[in-house]
């Protein structure tokens, strides 16, 4: 049986109440004559000034890095400090990589970040299907459960489950990283707010009447729908997890580390070689960069999508 | 209710279906119970991952903790556990820098936190234009979200440094003296400070622009007819219409300041990171926690500063909630 042997509405048969519009139409008429009412406003050149110096601040300490790790060390530490990338990059990357460990680094964090994203993915995914379109007892109840978790931080438990992975054999592995972030209730809270928009019932009800059971209905018509917002809370959990210091500092020691790990490798030590540490930066924030510029309009969809409206 | 036919007299052979009848019958029986099962059950099963996770990793250590807070354990032999009642609760309620690192916490929340929020405000209004490349602004102003810890507290430490970091530089362009960032108190917590906020501000920023794009246009309109500026109509449309984002964003930074760890952590360079400097300057709860059980050995104190934090933490909501009916009243 596939997808399309499933006798799937598109068209939301319920009658739009109101006629949206005409009545933006009307409306867009009279901001038209009074321009200064609507939300709106154009930005005038202040507003530019503004967003362009915000711009340059969440900008330039990237940009500086960057130079930094393409000076020497000589250069870096004198005042005034350099604005423009020298000649030492790829030197000083090399030597990063060797010194910190970041290649050992950024394959662990690779696989940390990705398995706990993909898993994060498909159990926000299939409990948030179940809050937004399934009827059971206590359903409120244990969303209510969900929201209230997000307040408990990680820090308070970090006693217990240091000694319950040193029992599992799991001290300085990479599991013990990973299992406790598996899930997320802001994942879960996510995917119902989005499902409970994009679903329509009227999916769910035609695959029952197929006589699809409810992992087939997840598989075959849940997923296609959700799959934007999949992608979205992927990128975000990855960054979560690419970024996540304090357990992996806890748990993880020098000789098996993640990327942001091995950073702290670079600045403990007595001599300092301040280009070196910059390059070591650099490196450990590439990756997320180039998913930044490849998919950065997706991720400022996604968080406003996940915000709180009211 | 009861059955016609009482249980002891078995199935009467006369009445029984025959049998190809009864096999479909039971098939259906067993496709309906399937199909119920399914109903009923599959629910749950979906949201159980969700739950089994957190009560084993997050839930279970969380009770556990107040347990271990009541031995003495050290983190060379974990599985010695010995009962000292609320021993670690005095000797931290005596010990001075358990207060220095509340304070401590409290102050560099504030700084880190009040700007922040205040700054993501006018970043989300700025953003709430309709301009030219208002994607490029919203991505620029995320991107520090994508640094992580280490790599932003590296960063600006390096900018922070005393002889030849950039901030001293530009001070210096305006006539002011070097200041010692790391030895310095309020410097240095301004310091750790200024990493929490460029990292978070404009994440807050996106999820106050996502509230205000909800806000109702005509409440404008109303607030223009009535000949209200653009400074009152965000005072008394904009602020008032998004207040659940902000009361949200407020809690979450709340719960970011109280573990701040990673920041005073990696801005200590070291050896003084642990200890939050030199004279635990800008110690924090965080990095208190780390310092007993994973510098001292003692698990059960590191406890003890875990529950110290949990206890922090309900007081901050009940104070919240408090604020919040007491906001709602006024309105």
């Amino acid at each position: 049986m596939t997808t399309d042997s499933l006798p799937v509405r598109t068209a939301d048969p319920r009658p739009r109440t109101g006629t949206p519009e005409g009545s933006t139409r009307r409306r867009r008429t009279r901001l038209w004559l009074r321009p200064r009412a609507g939300r709106q406003h154009h930005a005038g050149p202040l507003a530019y000034v503004l967003l362009g110096f915000a711009a340059l601040v969440s900008l330039f300490p990237l940009y500086w890095t960057m130079v930094a790790a393409s000076s020497d060390n000589t250069r870096v530490t004198q005042s005034p400090p350099p604005f423009l990338p020298g000649p030492h990059l790829l030197e000083n990357l090399g030597k990063a990589w060797r010194d910190a460990a970041l290649g050992k680094a950024m394959v662990n964090s690779l696989i940390v970040a990705g398995v706990i994203a993909l898993s994060t993915v498909l159990f926000a995914t299939l409990a948030g299907f179940a809050f937004a379109k399934l009827r059971f007892k206590g359903r409120n109840a244990l969303l209510m459960l969900v929201i209230g978790t997000m307040m408990v931080p990680p820090q308070l438990g970090v006693v217990p489950l240091f000694m319950m992975m040193t029992d599992l054999g799991w001290g300085q592995q990479l599991p013990a990283v990973i299992f406790p972030t598996l899930v997320s209730a802001v994942g879960v809270f996510f995917m119902r707010q989005y499902l409970a928009e994009a679903l329509p019932d009227e999916l769910v009800e035609a695959g029952r009447v197929d006589g699809a059971h409810s992992l087939r209905i997840f598989w075959s018509i849940v997923l296609p729908v959700a799959r934007p917002a999949m992608a979205v809370l992927f990128m975000i959990t990855f960054v979560h997890a690419w970024n996540d210091f304090f357990w992996p500092f806890i748990v993880l020691d020098m000789t098996n580390p993640t990327v942001p790990v091995a950073l702290t490798q670079l600045s403990a030590g007595y001599v300092r070689d301040q280009s070196l540490i910059m390059a070591g930066a650099l490196l450990g924030t590439l990756p997320l960069l180039a998913l930044f510029v490849v998919f950065g309009r997706q991720i400022v969809g996604g968080i406003m999508q996940g915000a709180v409206k009211g | 209710m009861a059955t016609s036919t009482p249980i002891s007299q078995g199935g009467a052979p006369g009445t029984a279906p025959p049998p190809a009848k009864r096999a479909r019958e039971d098939r259906q029986g067993l496709r309906n119970l399937l199909h119920r099962l399914d109903l009923r059950g599959a629910p749950y099963a979906f949201v159980a991952p969700f739950f089994v996770v957190f009560a084993a990793f997050s839930f279970y250590p969380l009770v556990y903790t107040a347990w271990i807070s009541l031995h003495h354990v050290e983190l060379s032999s974990l599985n010695l556990m010995e009962w000292v009642g609320f021993d670690n609760y005095t000797a931290l309620w005596n010990d001075d820098r358990f207060w220095n690192a509340l304070a401590n916490t409290f102050t560099i929340g504030v700084i880190s936190t009040v700007p922040q929020l205040l700054m993501a405000l006018g970043l989300a209004h700025l953003l709430n234009y309709r301009m030219r490349g208002s994607t490029f602004f919203r991505v620029a102003s995320l991107t520090p979200y994508a640094t992580s810890v280490g790599a932003a507290a590296l960063v600006f430490t390096m900018l922070f440094e005393r002889d030849f970091g950039m901030i001293n530089w530009m001070l210096s362009l305006v006539g002011v003296d070097h200041i010692d960032f790391e030895n310095n108190k309020w410097a240095a917590q301004i310091a750790i400070s200024t990493i929490v906020i460029w990292r978070w501000t404009g994440y807050n920023a996106l999820l106050y622009l996502a509230a205000m794009q909800a806000v109702p246009r005509d409440r404008y309109e109303a607030a223009a007819i009535d000949g209200a500026s653009r400074w009152q109509q965000f005072l008394k449309v904009t602020v008032p219409g998004i207040r659940a984002t902000i009361v949200f964003t407020i809690v979450l930074s709340t719960i970011g300041a109280t573990q701040l760890f990673g920041e005073p952590l990696i801005f200590g360079q070291g050896p003084n990171g642990i200890t939050g400097g030199a004279d635990n300057q800008y110690q924090t709860l965080g990095l208190l926690l780390y310092e007993e059980g994973w510098k001292n050995y003692q698990m059960g104190r590191a406890a003890t500063v875990a529950w110290a934090m949990f206890l922090l933490l309900i007081l901050v909501f009940v104070v919240q909630r408090v604020l919040k009916r007491a906001l709602a009243r006024r309105s």
